[in-house]
C-alpha cells in the first residue's frame, strides 16, 4: 500500500511537469488528458471515490477538448492572414 | 515518507507558477493555471486523510468503520467542476485576443493604436 | 524586463516562497494520521441525522448547502461569460459547415467513431442520469453527473455532424434548462423558509437510509445541480464549436 502510495504521488508530481515543459499547447491537451486520469487514480488512492470521478469526467475530458476547440479557433483565424483591425 | 503529499502539492504550485510566467502562448498558460489549482486538491485531500480508513460511504460498510474525512472531500469535487469552467472562460478570453491581437504571444501585444 | 530576466527573479522568489511553504506545511500533522474531531463526527453521526449514506453528498447539499450554492453560481456566471465574450462580433458572419466541400482539410468520420458513438450514447445518458439519482446513495451527486450528460452531447458531435447536433441541443431548450436548474436551488431553499426553517433547511420527510427516496431535499437538489452542470457545460462545448465551425470572418479557411 505504501508502495503504491508514493508511486502514485511521484507519478503526478512528473506528470505535472511534463504539462508545464510542453510548449506547444496542441500536444498539451494530450498530456494535460493524461495527467487529469493520473490525477483520477490518486483520488482513488485517497479514498476519495466522489472527487476521482468528478476529475475523470472533467480532466480527461471536458478540459482537453475545449482547449482542442479554443486552438482549431485560433487556427483558422490565422489561415486567412493574421490581425484584423475593425 | 509522511510529508511526501506536501512536497508534491508545493512542487506542483511552484512548478505551475513558473509555467505561467515564462509562458509564451496564452492557451498554454491557462493549463499550467490548472495545473496549480490542482495541486491545491492534492494539499487538501492529504489534510483529510486517514491510514486504514475507507470511502466515507456507508451504503455497504456499517456506520462506525473508520472513513475518511468527508469534507475536504465535499470541497474539492465541486472546486474541480467550476475550476473546468473558469479555464473554458479564459480560453475564450484567448480566443478573442487573438482575434483582436493576432498573437497569442504575451511578449508580443500591441494595443489597438498602433 | 526581459524574459531571461524574469525568469531569474521568478526562480529567486519561487525559492524564498517554497521554503516558506515547506516550513508550514511540516507543521501539519504527519499524513495519515487525522487528529480533527469534524470528519469523525460526521462520519458518526450523518447517516442517522439525514439518513444518506454518502456523507460527502451530505455534506456537500445538507450540512454546506450554501457554499454549494456559491459555487453553482460561479459556474453559472463563468458559462454567461462564454457566451458574451464569443458572441458574434461586427463584421463576421454565420454560415454552416458543409462537411462534404471539395476543399475541406480535415479528414472525414471514419465509420468505426460513428458507430461506436452512436452505441454509447445511450449508455453514457443512462449511466449520467443514474449518477445523478443516486447522489445521496453512493459516490456521484449533481456535479458528476452533469459532466457526464454533457459527454453525451459531445458523443452526438463525434458522431455525426454538427448539424445533427444543432438539431439536438435547441439553444432555447438548453437555456430554459440551465436557468431552471439555477433557480431551482434557491427554489428548493425558500421551501426551507416556507415551510417555517431556515433557509435550505432539509424539511422534506426524511426516510430510510439506502432507499432512492430518502435525505428529504438533497435528491431535489441533486436533480437541479445536475441539470445545471449538464446544460451549462453543453453551452460551453456549444459556444466553442459555434466558433470554430459557423461564425466566419471575411476570407477565414475552414
Amino acid at each position: 500500500m505504501i508502495v503504491l502510495e508514493v508511486a502514485v504521488f511521484l507519478l503526478v508530481a512528473a506528470g505535472g511537469t511534463a504539462v508545464v515543459l510542453t510548449r506547444d499547447p496542441l500536444d498539451q491537451a494530450i498530456v494535460a488528458s493524461f495527467y487529469g486520469l493520473v490525477l483520477g487514480i490518486m483520488f482513488l488512492v485517497f479514498q476519495a471515490p466522489d472527487v476521482a470521478l468528478s476529475q475523470i469526467a472533467v480532466g480527461a475530458v471536458a478540459l482537453p477538448l475545449m482547449i482542442v476547440l479554443a486552438l482549431a479557433k485560433v487556427r483558422a483565424l490565422a489561415g486567412s492572414g493574421k490581425d484584423d483591425r475593425e | 515518507m509522511s510529508y511526501l503529499p506536501y512536497l508534491v502539492a508545493a512542487w506542483l504550485f511552484l512548478v505551475g507558477l513558473y509555467g505561467i510566467v515564462t509562458s509564451r502562448n496564452l492557451v498554454h498558460a491557462v493549463i499550467c493555471l490548472s495545473v496549480v489549482q490542482s495541486s491545491t486538491y492534492i494539499l487538501l485531500l492529504a489534510v483529510g486523510f486517514e491510514r486504514g480508513g475507507t470511502a466515507p460511504i456507508f451504503l455497504d460498510v456499517p456506520v462506525g468503520t473508520k472513513a475518511v474525512d468527508p469534507v475536504v472531500g465535499a470541497l474539492t469535487l465541486t472546486d474541480i467542476v467550476v475550476g473546468a469552467t473558469v479555464s473554458a472562460l479564459l480560453l475564450a478570453l484567448a480566443v478573442q485576443i487573438f482575434k483582436h491581437h493576432g498573437t497569442l504571444d504575451p511578449e508580443r501585444f500591441r494595443s489597438r493604436e498602433d | 524586463m526581459t524574459p531571461t530576466l524574469r525568469r531569474r527573479v521568478f526562480l529567486a522568489a519561487a525559492a524564498v516562497a517554497g521554503g516558506l511553504l515547506l516550513w508550514g506545511l511540516t507543521g501539519l500533522p504527519d499524513y495519515g494520521v487525522y487528529p480533527g474531531p469534524y470528519g469523525d463526527v460526521l462520519n458518526a453521526v450523518a447517516v442517522d441525522e439525514r439518513k444518506a449514506t454518502n456523507v460527502v453528498a451530505a455534506v456537500t447539499f445538507d450540512y454546506r448547502g450554501v457554499d454549494t450554492m456559491g459555487e453553482e453560481y460561479i459556474l453559472f456566471a463563468a458559462v454567461v461569460g462564454v457566451a458574451i465574450v464569443l458572441r458574434a462580433q461586427r463584421g463576421e458572419t454565420e454560415q454552416l459547415p458543409d462537411e462534404d466541400a471539395a476543399d475541406r482539410r480535415a479528414p472525414g468520420t471514419s465509420n468505426a467513431v460513428r458507430v461506436l458513438g452512436l452505441a454509447l450514447l445511450g449508455p453514457v445518458v443512462l449511466f449520467g442520469i443514474y449518477v445523478v439519482a443516486h447522489g445521496h446513495l453512493s459516490p456521484g451527486g449533481g456535479f458528476q453527473g452533469g459532466v457526464l450528460l454533457a459527454t453525451g452531447a459531445l458523443l452526438v458531435y463525434l458522431s455525426g455532424e454538427y448539424v445533427t447536433l444543432r438539431r439536438v441541443r435547441p439553444v432555447a431548450l438548453i437555456d430554459l434548462a440551465e436557468s431552471s436548474g439555477a433557480a431551482g436551488y434557491v427554489a428548493i431553499g425558500l421551501l426551507g423558509l416556507a415551510a417555517g426553517g431556515t433557509f435550505l433547511e432539509n424539511v422534506l420527510p426524511l426516510g430510510q437510509p439506502g432507499a432512492l427516496l430518502s435525505a428529504g431535499t438533497m435528491p431535489l437538489i441533486n436533480l437541479a445541480v445536475g441539470l445545471e452542470v449538464a446544460a451549462g457545460f453543453v453551452l460551453l462545448i456549444s459556444e466553442f464549436l459555434e466558433q470554430t465551425l459557423v461564425v466566419r470572418r471575411p476570407g477565414e479557411v475552414t
